[in-house]
């Protein structure tokens, strides 16, 4: 059975007055059927417009220049075959059908991304409606029901509020409703935890791993937190300015890390049993703006294993190094990127 | 770390910060938010005090009385001055305060808003000196090439503008600059929260650093509980305003005795997925600071909670040397805590 989602030597660039920002620049990944992905990654490392690439909402002057997005797409509109969503016009009637539908975002910021100005019923139901043929009473049935099963306590008062009548939990789960009313396979859900408590994000962690189960549909799971990904996902991928550094089952990403960059995050936070007062392990410098991005590998100048003559001026290419696991680096093999 | 002989650098009497709510055409006040409602604490000198809670609950408040950038509606501050006297901060006037301020300075949350954009490093980390009377311009560069290379940045930045700079870079301006006069308290307001996981540790570190060689005091406001085991000596956990528990680190973690306390820790994600978290859920919402319940706060999503807990207060009381809390079955309860 193909992957639900094959995204194969993703490349999206920003055409700047000032230059190329090259956001995303050669990622290759595979998410099956009920997975649940983890992506992490400092800020500029493409996590964000590769999920906003995989939608096509990448704004201009962004586009995808390279690349494929193989959805397998199995909906009422556009049957059971496998759709090339980078090759799609991103405003047309397919993408539109796909985009809620089948994938759907929740987004970091649930201030945001309800409008203030509507109350949240009216916009989960148009959601509905766009998607499901359902006149408006039914439509409100099933928003009704969605918002129970997120756990928010009187739904049908809820659903005649407004964004900014709600609390950042309630928020957050309502467009964690939203977000799963028309039963999408493919839920990205991008920082959806970064703007909320601790306690709220454990109920909201709580809430996403309970649905997913029931629901079986595979999520994206995009965060800078280390913590949440080990708890949250099964596959992870580590991003740097852009590139792939290392994918693995989140087991061995955590315990047999390979590429220094992985060993360096993981070593680098405090953890809860970590000795206190004493001096964190840290990675040297900072992340290179993007318009100077280092030559050959994007990690070496920052890199304790950096081998000159090799690494500061070809760029490896991701090489599966054990069973599901695949590192770009030159201390495990001599693949380069194919220019 | 601590000494119980020594007298604190600053003791915090019964603060409270009530800010009034104001209603209709005449602008009536008919209520109050609770901010900071009746904290007490103290921080010896050279150690660090964590200040932790959820958004709202009143621990950035505290902070900014303590600097006066609020006024106090009532309580004490005794802050123990470099000629030995104790003065009460509440009560000081701005005249009186302004020579005092050279020993409190603040580290802010946000690398990118607390740098004016039109001023170069060295205006910015030279400014505190202007105010407080450096006129001589070339003593002033001197003094500013001092900072910035005990910080870790080069002097020949000096004439460069914060956009240069990225935001691991900014918070080691931002601590230059409170460091320019020599404070003896240094409030850190979330100093790391917005960074990179991989520079948040390079900031810690220097922090770290900085207080063993110049003797600082820490008072460090912070949501995480992970970076705040790391770098403070004790902690003082806050609930909507009010102080629920205060201990060492190395105890507080071992054995909370407030149910909050054991309800945040358990909701840290931790960063190995071999170690299931988020088992225990704290159900509901933090309540309104303007509308708190009656008796003791936290009653309402408190799994331990007896008939006594709804009605009365509890008192913020020493159990153990050193450990205070403010719960009415802290001495029956047995808490899970970490390691």
């Amino acid at each position: 059975m193909p992957p639900l989602l094959s995204v194969k030597n993703l490349k999206t660039y920003f055409f700047m007055d000032e230059g190329i920002v090259k956001a995303v620049d050669g990622v290759t990944f595979d998410v099956r059927a009920g997975q649940v992905f983890g992506i992490v990654g400092e800020s500029g490392c493409g996590k964000s417009v590769t999920m906003k690439a995989i939608l096509r909402i990448v704004e201009p002057p962004g586009r995808i220049v390279k690349g494929e997005i193989l959805l397998n797409s199995q909906s009422a509109h556009n049957g059971n075959r496998v759709i090339d969503l980078a090759q799609l016009d991103a405003n047309g009637k397919e993408m539109r059908a796909i985009r809620g539908a089948e994938i759907a975002l929740i987004p970091q910021e649930p201030m945001a991304a309800f409008s203030p100005v509507h109350t949240v019923g009216d916009q989960v139901i148009e959601a509905i409606m766009l998607h499901q043929p359902v006149n408006k009473r039914e439509a409100r049935q099933i928003a009704r029901q969605m918002f129970a099963d997120v756990g928010i306590p009187m739904p049908e008062q809820r659903l005649d509020e407004y964004a900014w009548q709600l609390s950042g939990g309630l928020r957050q789960r309502a467009i964690i409703a939203m977000a799963l009313s028309c039963n999408p396979r493919l839920l990205i859900a991008d920082e959806p935890t970064t703007a909320v408590d601790v306690t709220t994000q454990a109920q909201v962690l709580r809430l996403l791993r309970r649905l997913q189960e029931e629901r079986n549909s595979a999520i994206i799971f995009i965060t800078h937190d280390l913590g949440v990904i080990a708890q949250m996902a099964e596959y992870v991928m580590v991003m740097y300015l852009g590139l792939v550094m290392e994918q693995g089952p989140v087991d061995d990403i955590f315990h047999a890390p390979k590429h220094p960059y992985t060993q360096a995050l993981l070593r680098s936070i405090p953890s809860m049993d970590s000795t206190p007062r004493v001096n964190l392990p840290t990675i040297s410098g900072s992340i290179p703006h993007p318009f100077n991005k280092p030559r050959g590998c994007p990690f070496h100048p920052r890199c304790p294993k950096s081998m000159p003559g090799k690494c500061d001026v070809r760029v490896p290419a991701l090489q599966a190094v054990a069973e599901n696991q695949s590192v770009s680096c030159f201390l495990y093999h001599d693949a380069e990127v194919a220019e | 770390m601590t000494n119980a002989n020594s007298t604190p650098l600053l003791q915090v009497k019964h603060l409270k910060k009530y800010f009034p709510i104001r209603k209709g055409f005449f602008r009536r006040t008919v209520g109050y938010v609770r901010a900071v409602d009746d904290v007490s604490f103290f921080i010896n000198e050279g150690e660090t005090l964590g200040l932790v809670g959820e958004s709202g609950c009143g621990k950035t408040t505290a902070s900014r009385c303590i600097l006066r950038a609020h006024a106090p509606t009532s309580g004490e501050m005794l802050f123990r001055t470099k000629d030995g006297q104790t003065v009460d901060l509440a009560k000081l006037k701005r005249g009186e305060l302004r020579p005092l301020r050279r020993q409190m300075q603040m580290i802010f949350q946000d690398p990118y808003g607390s740098l004016n954009p039109r001023m170069t490093l060295f205006d910015i980390v030279g400014e505190p000196l202007l105010v407080h009377g450096m006129t001589n311009r070339k003593e002033r560069t001197e003094r500013v090439a001092e900072l910035l290379q005990l910080v870790g940045l080069r002097p020949e930045y000096m004439q460069r503008f914060p956009h240069a700079f990225s935001g691991g870079q900014r918070q080691r301006i931002g601590i230059a600059r409170a460091l320019s006069v020599n404070p003896r308290l240094v409030v850190a307001d979330e100093p790391v929260s917005a960074l990179d996981v991989s520079v948040q540790a390079q900031i810690l570190n220097l922090m770290l650093d900085l207080q063993k060689r110049l003797n600082l005091t820490y008072l460090f406001v912070a949501h995480n509980l992970s970076v705040v085991k790391h770098i403070c000596d004790r902690v003082a956990v806050m609930y909507v305003g009010k102080l629920v528990e205060m201990a060492t680190t190395e105890e507080l973690y071992r054995a909370p005795k407030h149910p909050y306390t054991a309800a945040l820790m358990a909701a840290v994600p931790v960063a190995d997925p071999r170690i299931k978290t988020g088992n225990v859920e704290l159900k509901g919402e933090v309540p309104s600071p303007a509308k708190p319940p009656p008796g003791c706060y936290f009653h309402p999503r408190c799994e331990y909670a007896v008939a006594l807990c709804r009605t009365q207060p509890p008192e913020f009381r020493e159990i153990t040397p050193g450990h205070f809390v403010a719960c009415h079955r802290a001495d029956e309860l047995k808490l899970p805590g970490i390691v």
